[in-house]
């Protein structure tokens, strides 16, 4: 036991915070991250922790809080992916690449900015790829309320948002309001995308978005049962990452520890991987037993096979 | 600004625009933009585990870009291409973040290759660097009547014998090598965009794939050198100038797009009514 | 004079996700002529063609090219698909798309000859592609596409030329020109061509020779030699009627049949 938990682990404050943290932005990534994956909106995703980045460096080389840099960089990364629209996919992903460089090119500038401007040493580091374990404590509450304010969306318009999905011409003969429908999930994707980026840094906060939701999906037939196994692998994968984060500083020699991010990254896509694995498949595949949920689940499993 | 290390900087910007352009040609009629994101990141994991064995950087480089292109290939032909495909990417740069952890000169380090350094090629390394570009190259004029069926007509391109999952892979080949000579200049994260920006404007000016090609070469040549020109005055870094003036190429190049379908529309009404008002 | 077929499909057979699509299907298509390989959507005519092409393996039976088992190199087949796709972003013109049919093979760079170029000029001028030819080949409409298709697939002059439905989705206007200019293209440069369709009255007035597909089966001669009723009915397994009317022919099943297997042209069928 002393061997998995190096000393300290549970007493640790940074550790209680970061473990929180972690759960909270995980849950959060993990939902939203499954309708990313359903609407194939895998590279806009990305693409918008990208110019999160730009946020986040923007916001701290004018000294304000990275967290809402990260997540205003995310709400203007969402606008122009909206203005880019989605019409043919060859040049909407041309777009979307042209965006996410100028934003990268911009964060660069504004990190070079902070190393000239101050003594603040590491802001590569911390921006891009996480500071969980040096997050302030206060920021705890602030950090619930945004979570409970993305989920409070994904709940809101979870029904439109699938349907959406699956066709937009039966979602506007039903009289949903397709952009705002759009508009709002990109709210969600935006403040989910800060929040991780406040755990494994912007760059590495597509995988809490994406790999769960992609693993699960693989693992599942049903949209609530990918919400809940992704929700599990995230916080796992997560809490996980934290562990051996913290007993790397007792492996490595140099005593700095390997990040976070690198452990929480690893772990995901090494689930992301096994979820492909044959006996995995076929376990997965295997003979369902008659129930009455059945109906439910089968439109949940075309919603789910219709978005590739 | 053109003489003792800069002579370099702008030798080797000079071949990393043109195999920018003639790469990043066939990137945006295939669509890949998110490949030529997503293995230069594999380079970034490569070149931090060179820094941390304390070899050639090139070499970690290389191996890495060819090992994501073949990875992306491989896993991009199960499972939804998209999501395999970014969670790869972040891997990479969790790697690459990790060796450079264990490293003592984490910040700098991260930086330089994240977003690019002007005299990140060493005057020793000016000949490999060239011969990579060369091989990438040939290895376009090589396969660019095949790599332009099966990119257009991909269904037309199998029958004849063409296999298209096979140029796909030995496009991604093509990729990582050229990501392995330019992400030292420019910067694993930025490259991409000297891929994309000056090809996606060629291709808004010219009807024809020769034509777009050069067209291609010649703006990726002018955002290099613009670049490197403000990135010895300003020191800011020559990536952002890059993504900047790459973003800009492919503004002017859709502007010049919508003006000019705008005129051809005017034409078209023009002619149809002058024939209306004739007979 | 070899009299060998350009094309022996011999027993074919063919099974996808485990279910049966073809089930020994064979005909020959001969030096020049124009058959029409016919059946309802769905019923596996794309599966036979690329079969035929090489793109899918056969549960068992063989196809033939000229007597010689088909190798891709050979380029004896030219080959026009359902639906090409084409950005209207490509910086490809029409007349360069026609040239590439010439030397989308070869690796390397080289120079066009002017006989090539001279050869482009012709065939663009027989698929009457001439006016659009310098236009992007994205920007085209879907007729004046599929006219640069089948350029493509000519200037390497193929013994047989397979179409993949190429009437699916054109006006009727659209669907007779096209059929016009394949029957005298193929005259011309005195090229087989095997082209499906779910419809046949369009091309009745062409073709040489038609292959009938329906569950997996196929019969296959002139037209009046198989659109018969006891042909048919033989081939379908239960009754159906051959009527004509007004040059053209409809095949219907008794009422209470299952009229979904028949191929028919939505505006025609009696109600």
């Amino acid at each position: 036991m002393h061997v998995v938990f190096e000393s300290g682990f549970f007493t640790n404050a940074p550790v209680r915070t970061a473990l929180i943290i972690g759960a909270v932005t995980a849950i959060v990534s993990a939902v939203v991250g499954v309708f990313v994956v359903v609407r194939s909106q895998s590279f806009a995703g990305h693409a918008l922790t990208d110019v999160a980045t730009t946020g986040g460096s923007a916001a701290f080389f004018f000294g304000l809080s990275p967290l809402l840099g990260f997540i205003g960089g995310g709400v203007i990364g969402a606008g122009a992916m909206d203005l880019i629209g989605v019409e043919r996919e060859r040049r909407r992903d041309l777009a979307t690449g042209i965006v996410l460089g100028t934003a990268l090119g911009l964060a660069a500038l504004f990190l070079y900015l902070d190393t000239t401007k101050g003594a603040t040493t590491g802001a590569t580091q911390q921006l891009l790829f996480g500071s969980i374990f040096t997050v302030d404590p206060s920021t705890v509450p602030l950090v619930l309320g945004l979570s409970a304010f993305a989920l409070a969306i994904v709940v809101l318009i979870n029904r439109p948002l699938l349907l959406s999905s699956l066709s937009a011409e039966l979602t506007r003969a039903r009289g949903i309001n397709l952009r705002g429908v759009g508009v709002l999930f990109m709210i969600a994707m935006a403040v989910s995308v800060g929040l991780s980026s406040i755990a494994v840094g912007s760059i590495l906060s597509t995988a809490l978005l994406i790999g769960p939701a992609a693993a699960s999906m693989r693992l599942t037939k049903s949209l609530r049962a990918s919400l809940m196994v992704a929700g599990v692998l995230g916080v796992a994968t997560t809490w996980l990452g934290i562990l051996f984060a913290y007993d790397s500083f007792y492996w490595v020699p140099s005593s700095q520890g390997l990040p976070v991010s690198f452990f929480i990254v690893s772990l995901i896509f090494i689930a992301y991987l096994m979820s492909g694995l044959p006996f995995v498949r076929r376990w997965v595949d295997r003979p369902p037993r008659a129930n009455s949920a059945g109906a439910s689940n089968q439109a949940s499993t075309e919603a789910l096979e219709g978005g590739a | 600004m053109f003489s003792g290390f800069m002579v370099n900087a702008w030798e080797v910007g000079t071949m990393v625009a043109i195999v920018g352009g003639v790469v990043g040609f066939f990137v945006v009629l295939r669509g890949s933009a998110f490949p030529a994101h997503a293995i230069p990141n594999g380079a970034f994991a490569g070149a931090a585990g060179a820094n941390l064995l304390a070899i050639n950087p090139l070499i970690g480089l290389g191996v890495f870009s060819f090992g994501a292109a073949l990875g992306i290939g491989a896993l991009s032909r199960r499972g939804r291409s998209d999501a395999v495909t970014a969670l790869a990417l972040v891997m990479m740069l969790a790697l690459g973040a990790a060796f450079l952890s264990l490293s003592t000169q984490y910040e700098p380090q991260i930086f330089s290759l994240l977003f690019g350094e002007i005299l990140g090629v060493s005057a020793s390394e000016i000949l490999p660097v060239v011969a990579l570009g060369a091989v990438c190259i040939i290895a376009v004029a090589l396969l660019y009547r095949p790599l332009l069926l099966t990119s257009i007509a991909p269904d037309i391109a199998a029958a004849r014998g063409l296999r298209p999952q096979r140029f796909e892979i030995a496009f991604l080949i093509v990729i990582a090598c050229a990501t392995t000579m330019t992400v030292p200049v420019v910067g694993a994260l930025l490259i991409f965009t000297l891929m994309l920006g000056p090809s996606a404007a060629a291709q808004c000016f010219t009807n024809r794939a020769g034509r777009a090609m050069a067209g291609s070469v010649a703006i990726a040549l002018v955002t290099i050198w613009l670049a490197l020109a403000c990135a010895y005055e300003s020191n800011w870094p020559v990536g952002f100038y890059v993504s900047v003036f790459s973003a800009s190429s492919y503004g002017i190049g859709r502007g010049y797009a919508a003006w000019h379908t705008r005129r051809q529309v005017r034409a078209t009404r023009e002619s149809l009514r002058s024939a209306a008002l004739t007979n | 004079m070899t009299d060998l077929p350009v094309l022996q499909v011999d027993e074919i057979s063919v099974s996808l996700s485990g279910r049966r699509i073809l089930d020994h299907v064979s005909f020959d298509v001969r030096g020049g002529e124009f058959t029409g390989l016919i059946g309802s959507n769905g019923v596996g005519k794309t599966t036979l063609l690329r079969t035929i092409l090489g793109l899918q393996r056969p549960d068992s039976g063989r196809v033939l090219v000229s007597g010689m088992a088909l190798s891709p190199r050979s380029r004896s087949l030219g080959y026009v698909p359902q639906k090409i796709v084409v950005d209207p972003d490509v910086p490809m013109r029409a007349r360069d798309f026609v040239a590439l049919g010439l030397d989308a093979h070869r690796y390397g760079l080289t120079r066009r000859t002017p006989q090539q170029r001279e050869l482009v000029e012709q065939i663009l001028h027989d698929v009457d592609a001439e006016r659009f030819a310098d236009n992007r080949l994205g920007s085209l409409s879907g007729g004046e596409q599929q006219r640069v298709f089948i350029a493509h697939a000519l200037i390497s002059q193929p013994k047989l030329l397979l179409l993949d439905e190429p009437l699916a989705n054109l006006d009727p206007r659209s669907v007779q020109e096209i059929v016009a200019l394949l029957h005298r293209v193929a005259r011309g440069y005195g090229v087989a061509i095997l082209l499906s369709a779910h419809e046949m009255n369009a091309l009745l007035p062409v073709m040489d020779r038609i292959v009938y597909l329906t569950g997996g089966r196929a019969a296959s001669g002139t037209t009046d030699e198989v659109i018969r009723s006891d042909v048919l009915s033989q081939l379908y397994g239960h009754h159906v009627d051959v009527l004509q009317l007004h040059g053209r022919v409809l095949v219907v099943a008794e009422p209470g049949q299952d009229n979904q297997a028949i191929p028919q042209h939505p505006t025609l069928t009696l109600g």
